[in-house]
């Protein structure tokens, strides 16, 4: 469990933040069978290039479950209300993902004292992938 | 480019399992090291009845567990290669965890063409229910359709 979290938070407060290793096709064909998402397009060279892509590219949920990953190793589960995304960009094979979570409000939810987390992954370049937002209980 | 009138429209229901060796397979894939996701007993110290899901996870139940995961594309009748995921959203309400038989009912609540007709994206929501019918869960997606250009 976060110290962070134990205490009340300030504003522009960095509670999350993990590096993950480089993405491999290996990565992506686990996850295909791990997620029940047999999209080709993320694992079949052909199909990829058919589609009008170069390569193969990372499942959306894939970047999703690795934010979701840092978010829970700085947040306690049960103190999770909402987790959301949008998906600004493809991540390419190779990318080294980085997510952070900064404080970025305090609302009431439900009757109950929570903080927002605005949220990011991005490459090894700086190039955002995803932005998201999660709720948190105080 | 897609029928308006696919909006409002119900997807098949899925009910889906929470098997623990699946959720073994899924943590094995994403390093997963937290103990609260990987020791049955740090997950009871928090407060679980059993090992809990991880966040997103809900959305790979829904999809293993269909007998069509892609029903959707089916339904608004586009090629799988020009689908992109454009947003995700969890709402939790409470707790899933290793044993649970969740019940997914999806259903598109959106369908709006954006860039002049370059695209269209369509929203679908789905509601999950647990085995002693408690509201445990909201998910919401929207999809993009990559249109093909027309000469």
């Amino acid at each position: 469990m976060s110290e962070a979290v134990k205490t009340q938070p300030t504003i522009g407060d960095r509670l999350v933040h993990k590096a993950f290793p480089p993405i491999s096709r290996h990565t992506l064909a686990l996850y295909c069978g791990a997620s029940g998402d047999h999209n080709p397009i993320h694992v079949d060279l052909d199909f990829a290039k058919a589609a009008g892509y170069p390569d193969v590219f990372t499942h959306g949920m894939l970047v999703m479950a690795y934010l979701g990953q840092a978010l829970t190793d700085a947040v306690p589960p049960p103190r999770l209300r909402s987790f959301s995304t949008r998906f600004v960009a493809i991540t390419q094979l190779g990318a080294r993902l980085t997510c952070e979570g900064h404080v970025s409000e305090f609302v009431e939810h439900d009757g109950e004292p929570c903080a927002k987390l605005a949220l990011t992954t991005k490459d090894e370049n700086g190039d955002l992938k995803l932005s998201g937002e999660a709720l948190i209980a105080l | 480019m897609i029928d308006p009138s696919i909006i409002g429209r119900s997807l098949s229901p899925v009910t889906a399992h929470v098997e623990p060796g699946r959720l073994r397979y899924f943590r094995e894939t994403l390093g997963e090291t937290n103990p609260v996701y990987v020791d049955a007993g740090a997950a009871q110290a928090s407060g679980y009845a059993a090992t809990p899901v991880p966040p997103t996870y809900l959305f790979c139940l829904e999809m293993m567990d269909a007998e069509q995961a892609f029903e959707f594309i089916t339904v608004i009748g586009v090629d799988i290669g020009r689908l992109l995921h454009g947003e995700q959203r969890f709402t939790y309400r409470a707790p899933v965890v290793v044993g649970d038989t969740l019940l997914f009912e999806p259903r598109i609540v959106s369908a709006a063409d954006k860039k002049g007709g370059a695209m269209t994206l369509v929203g679908i929501e789905t509601k999950v229910t647990n085995q002693n019918g408690t509201h445990v869960a909201d998910c919401a997606r929207t999809v993009v359709v990559l249109n093909p250009k027309t000469a």
